[in-house]
């Protein structure tokens, strides 16, 4: 990931770039790099995806607001993305199946 | 040939922004910064620019529009007073630690309360640590000049600060004196184009401006903020430069007047060095050794060299056109004298003064009572008090 106008790199934004090397104003120098954060340690509790119970109705993964649950090209859902979620259980909440568990996390 | 016009502080202000014809300006009116927008729609109106103005609904949109404007890739200016500088307060912060050159040019206005519309430097003083670089004007030529120069400052890759020009309310601002004005194609050329290298509307590379930065990066980012105040220094010297050559006209980081063999010397910003002058030119017929050192860069705040240049002198007045209320002295005072006590100048007696506050007229009587205690203070060398208020009914 870089800039195409200039140095801009990943680096830029990692937990030890010096004050000499980081982007001016915390610039982020190119799009899409939520990624790169793992928001998912803010979590206090985690869901947990009961895959017997789920009939792929897919209600959960557009109701997530971290992009969370991924799912495939076939069209069914795949387990929690834990890098990112954040634990706000939405999606246990929209369930009709009572598919996904929500349990504290240690 | 320069321009020999004459014009109001606020008209010379607006002329130089008709001549830089910034992109985007966004301003609401406050006096005594009113006639500058008023004027710049004028000129808008007419045609003589190409600037998209914005006639926001507050000085906070003021600011937050000239924020985005410039993140956006444009040059984008405005110009306020007192208490609209006051509602610019959280954006001002905003737009030096994103690192827009915004220029904005400021007339001094009391802070309210009591409500006055009347001049001292408490409006700019309080945005003294906004990241904002400052500069201060005597009149309106320097003004003018200023704002000619500003841009080439804040602009500059290893600046890239907003810049504050500052000069005194209706002193200044509204008092009709003989001016240079500099040629339109001339000032083109000095200001140059804005050739930003990141900016929102550049579609070959998208970038965020101003996301969350947390705990992990905010230090670093205020230490790099810091660096490009302390680069600011140089150029802010290599841009006067270049001004001189262009216009004959010199300027640093203060101005030095009849301070050679000077005894003692007050220090004050804006339109009261005018003043002093005078009386200093009238108690030399006496013999006496006075002199003026005017701040003009007052953020970046030029600590090595003021105190290199007041360590010559026996007694120093600073003057303070604004008050801290801390106990202890305004704020030109306490930047003062910690420069001195930083770089070991323990020599000098160093007062303060606070005078002027909302408007209160500033004689030459004022002053010559000031040279008057300087010189008691280096002939019996008491200083007596340090904190002291001038003009005020006792």
């Amino acid at each position: 990931m870089s800039c195409k106008s200039c140095n801009l790199e990943r680096k830029e934004l990692s937990p030890d770039v010096t004050w000499k090397d980081i982007t001016e104003g915390g610039t982020i120098a190119d799009a899409g790099n939520a990624v790169l954060i793992k928001t998912g340690e803010w979590r206090s509790k985690r869901p947990v995806w009961l895959k017997d119970k789920c009939k792929q109705c897919l209600l959960c993964f557009p109701v997530c607001p971290d992009s969370s649950i991924p799912v495939n090209s076939e069209g069914n859902r795949e387990d929690f993305d834990y890098d990112h979620c954040k634990g706000c259980g939405i999606c246990v909440k929209v369930c009709p199946f009572k598919a996904i568990d929500f349990v504290d996390e240690g | 040939m320069a321009i020999r016009e004459r014009m109001s502080g606020n008209e010379a202000v607006a002329f130089a922004m008709k001549q830089i014809n910034p992109d985007v300006v966004a301003a609401f009116p406050i006096t005594p910064s009113t006639e500058i927008p008023q004027y710049f729609s004028t000129y808008v109106s007419n045609g003589e620019v190409d600037t998209e103005f914005i006639a926001v609904e507050s000085e906070h949109s003021a600011m937050s529009a000239c924020i985005g404007a410039q993140a956006a890739g444009g040059r984008a200016m405005t110009a306020t007073s007192a208490n609209g500088l006051a509602l610019m307060w959280e954006c001002l912060y905003i737009a030096a630690c994103s690192r827009l050159p915004i220029v904005m040019a400021v007339v001094n206005r009391t802070m309210s309360g009591p409500l006055n519309i009347h001049n001292d430097h408490s409006d700019s003083m309080g945005a003294r640590d906004s990241g904002w670089i400052q500069l201060y004007s005597e009149n309106n030529q320097e003004a003018y000049d200023n704002m000619l120069m500003a841009h080439r400052i804040a602009e500059h890759p290893s600046v890239m600060l907003p810049v504050m020009v500052c000069q005194d309310g209706f002193i200044t601002s509204h008092a009709v004196e003989n001016i240079e004005l500099v040629e339109d194609d001339k000032v083109k050329a000095f200001v140059g184009e804005y050739n930003p290298v990141h900016y929102l509307l550049n579609r070959d590379n998208p970038i965020s401006m101003g996301p969350l930065d947390h705990f992990t990066h905010t230090f670093e980012h205020k230490r790099q903020q810091a660096q490009a105040m302390m680069n600011a220094k140089n150029v802010i010297l290599e841009v006067a430069r270049e001004f001189e050559k262009l216009t004959g006209r010199k300027y640093g980081f203060f101005e030095e007047y009849r301070t050679e063999d000077a005894e003692t010397v007050i220090v004050v910003l804006n339109s009261t060095a005018g003043t002093v002058k005078y009386v200093v030119d009238q108690m030399r017929k006496e013999g006496k050794k006075v002199g003026l050192i005017k701040p003009r860069v007052y953020r970046p705040f030029p600590v090595d060299e003021i105190a290199s240049a007041l360590s010559r002198f026996k007694a120093i007045a600073v003057m303070d056109k604004a008050d801290s209320f801390n106990a202890a002295g305004g704020p030109l005072f306490t930047d003062v004298t910690s420069a001195m006590y930083a770089k070991s100048v323990f020599g000098p007696k160093v007062i303060n003064y606070i005078y002027g506050l909302g408007g209160r007229d500033v004689r030459t009587d004022d002053i010559e009572l000031v040279f008057n205690n300087l010189l008691k203070i280096v002939e019996t060398g008491e200083v007596g008090s340090v904190y002291n208020y001038l003009g005020v009914r006792e």
